[in-house]
């Protein structure tokens, strides 16, 4: 076991899957000599060589696409986009392609591609640096989006990412990055997409969310906990497809759902939690399923009160919990 | 003098925490606004962070070396300007807060009726009482957390003397099972004959029922409607019933006596701002009371209207919860069967009830001649809870009033 941040998890896994699989290599801009503008691919450059860690010009949407080519072909790319907002010109690639290829080619060919982008906010990036944008991507079948929380799901779940022979959309938390640091083992371990991960255990009220949101709650539970409030959290962890069977048990645990995401509210990931909830839990539930999301407005502003104003924090959950256990 | 606190700031993005590499001052050293105070180094970045405030430094907390947080103190600063605002400012928050919680202690049970699906699965599969469980939740409310104690613990046994006014219960019935004998057809109660049957079990249990009938001598009303009904049936395309003309007659009294548009709450009585009609239509054995909603509002003609949408609606089976929701009265045409007097029983939870019954040819004295007139009975129910002979008589006599003023001179019906 050592410490390992949430960034030093990202650089361990794909180190160790380079060691592991030739095929694998590393592709993007900044990424071979610079180590990445957050540092994800340092050293992975000196260890591995220019042929397996490439820079490349900046054009996302030639990223995805080689990306693409060279996974169909065999190799297992991971692609790196500089800022999850950046992703936009490869929107075509990602979903018209990547998605589709195995449906499209009756299983003739595949798509081990692996797209890893940094997103969220509260790191004072303004419009181009702070978005959430898995909603965009969260209803295309042939992809699967990976959100995960703490360093040692990442580490886990990059692995399983890269060894996935389908494409795989990871979205790291930039504020996480150097926030969360915890015990990560030594040793090769993967955690298996698709299954949400009960971070808390508790019986008055249930918090389902993901990404940096879940160290947030946790925060907040911890707080609660002195007043006698006692929070089940649960981590989706991969947010497409999501786990039906976890977001029941865990509503049905408590009959009291709060729902929680940075994104903006509306058309959110959490709204599609709210409906599988809605259609098989009714009869367990204690209260109006709540959720707690950005404001719907187009982006997060630069203006620190501002910026504060829109992203979640462990206050804003912490309420949003309390009212939820008194009702 | 205050002291404040100068914290490690954020320097770039996904920056966390950041480590004091050097001061570059001491404490008792003044400084001034936006003067460096101290190296820091942090994963991205090495930087210098200014002073906040101008002042003299007090105390240093964070030593060279260490590593803190984002937003952890570095260092405190005596600043001048007084800043005492703050403080008044957050005591008087705290009384404030300290009221409210006062406030919200006292008994809110606004949500004590309210019951989610789990509680009421819960209540149901446990068979528990949900009038003798206590709410813990906001304003009352019953959680699915209590009722799980209450299926823990087992629900106390009911209390022998209940604090509440003994509701009035139905006599049972007589102990011996009726019997039916040879030759006897069973007819099963179903739906709407088991809900007509509770209702007005209901409605004749709680409601201490009285009643009162005037004459009313509609003369001009039927030579007036027998001049107009068969050009208005042909420019309309439905009838010009005698009913609609009383249910336009109610509706303007009600308004001049709101008392008889209201429903009684046991501690209060509702006087109904809206007046929405119920009337009764029979279909087969079943019996509806769709609503003509805002019928103070509506001319004879759709008063006449509605009756026949709703009339359709009823046999054809169409009929919403939204048709049949919300009366505060009920105008009930009996006449129409050819009853002329009859006591109805008042439509729960409304005040009372009113038969129209047949209109009738009858000789009646005039100025001590006989004269023969068009005579109709109505017949009121009414709740005694809330209503008094006096004001119902009233009523009545403006009812009568404007019946017997309906001639072609006073009345259209557009």
């Amino acid at each position: 076991m050592t410490v390992m941040s949430y960034i030093q998890a990202v650089t361990t896994a794909i180190k160790e899957e380079m060691e592991r699989d030739d095929q694998v290599f590393v592709l993007g801009e900044d990424v071979g000599k610079k180590g990445g503008v957050f540092k994800a691919t340092e050293g992975l450059y000196d260890q591995f060589g220019e042929a397996r860690v490439l820079d490349t010009p900046l054009a996302e949407s030639a990223i995805a696409g080689v990306g693409i080519g060279a996974a169909m072909y065999g190799k297992r790319p991971i692609a790196e986009m500089q800022f999850a907002d950046f992703i936009m010109p490869a929107v075509n690639q990602i979903i018209s392609e990547a998605a589709k290829i195995r449906y499209r080619s009756n299983n003739d060919w595949t798509c081990p591609i692996t797209i890893r982008a940094p997103y969220g906010g509260g790191i004072h990036g303004a419009l181009y640096h702070s978005q959430s944008i898995e909603a965009i991507f969260a209803n295309q079948p042939g992809l699967k989006i990976v959100m995960p929380s703490t360093p040692y799901d990442v580490k886990g779940l990059l692995k399983s990412s890269i060894r996935d022979n389908d494409p795989v959309l990871f979205l790291e938390h930039k504020r996480a990055y150097r926030l969360l640091k915890e015990n990560v083992p030594e040793e090769d371990y993967t955690i298996p997409i698709g299954e949400a991960d009960v971070k808390r255990e508790g019986s008055d009220i249930t918090v389902i969310t993901y990404g940096l949101c879940v160290h947030f709650a946790l925060q907040a539970a911890e707080r609660l906990e002195e007043e006698g409030i006692d929070a089940h959290i649960l981590d989706l962890r991969t947010i497409y497809p999501l786990d039906q069977e976890a977001i029941i048990e865990a509503a049905k645990k408590t009959g009291k759902v709060l729902l929680v995401t940075e994104d903006n509210k509306e058309g959110s990931i959490i709204g599609e939690v709210a409906a599988i909830i809605g259609e098989n839990c009714l009869f367990d539930l204690d209260a109006p399923i709540k959720r707690l999301a950005g404001p719907d407005v187009p982006s997060m502003p630069y203006a620190p009160t501002m910026e504060k104003h829109f992203m979640m924090n462990p206050d804003k959950i912490e309420k949003a919990m309390k009212e939820l256990a008194d009702f | 003098m205050t002291i404040e606190n100068i914290t490690m700031p954020q320097l770039g993005e996904s920056v966390t925490e950041g480590t004091i590499n050097s001061w570059l001052v001491k404490e008792g050293d003044h400084v001034n606004k936006y003067d460096p105070i101290a190296d820091i180094m942090t994963d991205k970045v090495n930087a210098e962070v200014p002073s906040s405030f101008t002042g003299v430094i007090k105390e240093i907390i964070t030593e060279e070396g260490t590593t803190i947080k984002v937003g952890d103190v570095m260092c405190s600063i005596e600043v001048e300007e007084s800043d005492s605002e703050t403080q008044t400012e957050t005591s008087a928050k705290q009384e404030e807060k300290a009221t409210e919680e006062t406030a919200t202690k006292q008994e809110d049970t606004s949500m004590k009726n309210r019951y989610s699906p789990a509680v009421l699965r819960l209540a149901q599969e446990n068979d528990i009482d949900l009038q003798r469980v206590d709410g813990t939740g906001a304003g009352g409310r019953i959680t699915r957390k209590d009722i799980e104690k209450v299926i823990q613990e087992g629900q106390p046994a009911a209390e022998t003397v209940s604090q509440e006014e003994p509701k009035p219960v139905a006599p049972k019935a007589p102990s011996a099972p009726v019997q039916s004998s040879a030759g006897d057809v069973e007819i099963p109660v179903t739906g709407v004959r088991k809900a007509i049957a509770a209702n007005m079990v209901r409605a004749k249990q709680e409601i201490p029922h009285a009643w009162m009938t005037v004459e009313v001598d509609v003369t001009d009303l039927v030579s007036y409607r027998k001049q107009i009904k068969d050009t208005f049936k042909q420019q309309e395309g439905f009838n010009l019933t005698y009913f609609a003309f009383f249910v336009k007659a109610v509706a303007q009294a009600l308004k001049e006596y709101p008392e008889l548009n209201s429903t009684w709450a046991e501690d209060k009585i509702i006087q109904r701002k809206d007046v929405h009609l119920s009337i009764a239509v029979a279909k087969d054995d079943q019996l509806f009371v769709p609503v003509i909603k805002h019928a103070d509002e509506k001319s004879v003609k759709g008063i006449a209207r509605d009756i026949f949408d709703l009339a359709m609606k009823a046999r054809n089976g169409k009929l919403t919860s939204d048709d049949m929701s919300g009366g505060t009265f009920t105008v009930n045409n009996t006449g129409s069967f050819g009853s002329v007097s009859s006591m109805g029983i008042i439509n729960h939870p409304q005040a009372a009830i009113l038969q129209v019954e047949s209109i009738v040819k009858r000789p009646v004295i005039i100025n001590d001649m006989f004269a023969a007139r068009d005579m109709v009975n109505l017949s009121l129910s009414l709740d005694h809870r809330v209503l008094d002979g006096l004001v119902c008589g009233k009523f009545l006599a403006r009812v009568k009033e404007i019946l017997e003023g309906m001639n072609e001179d006073t009345l259209s019906v557009y």
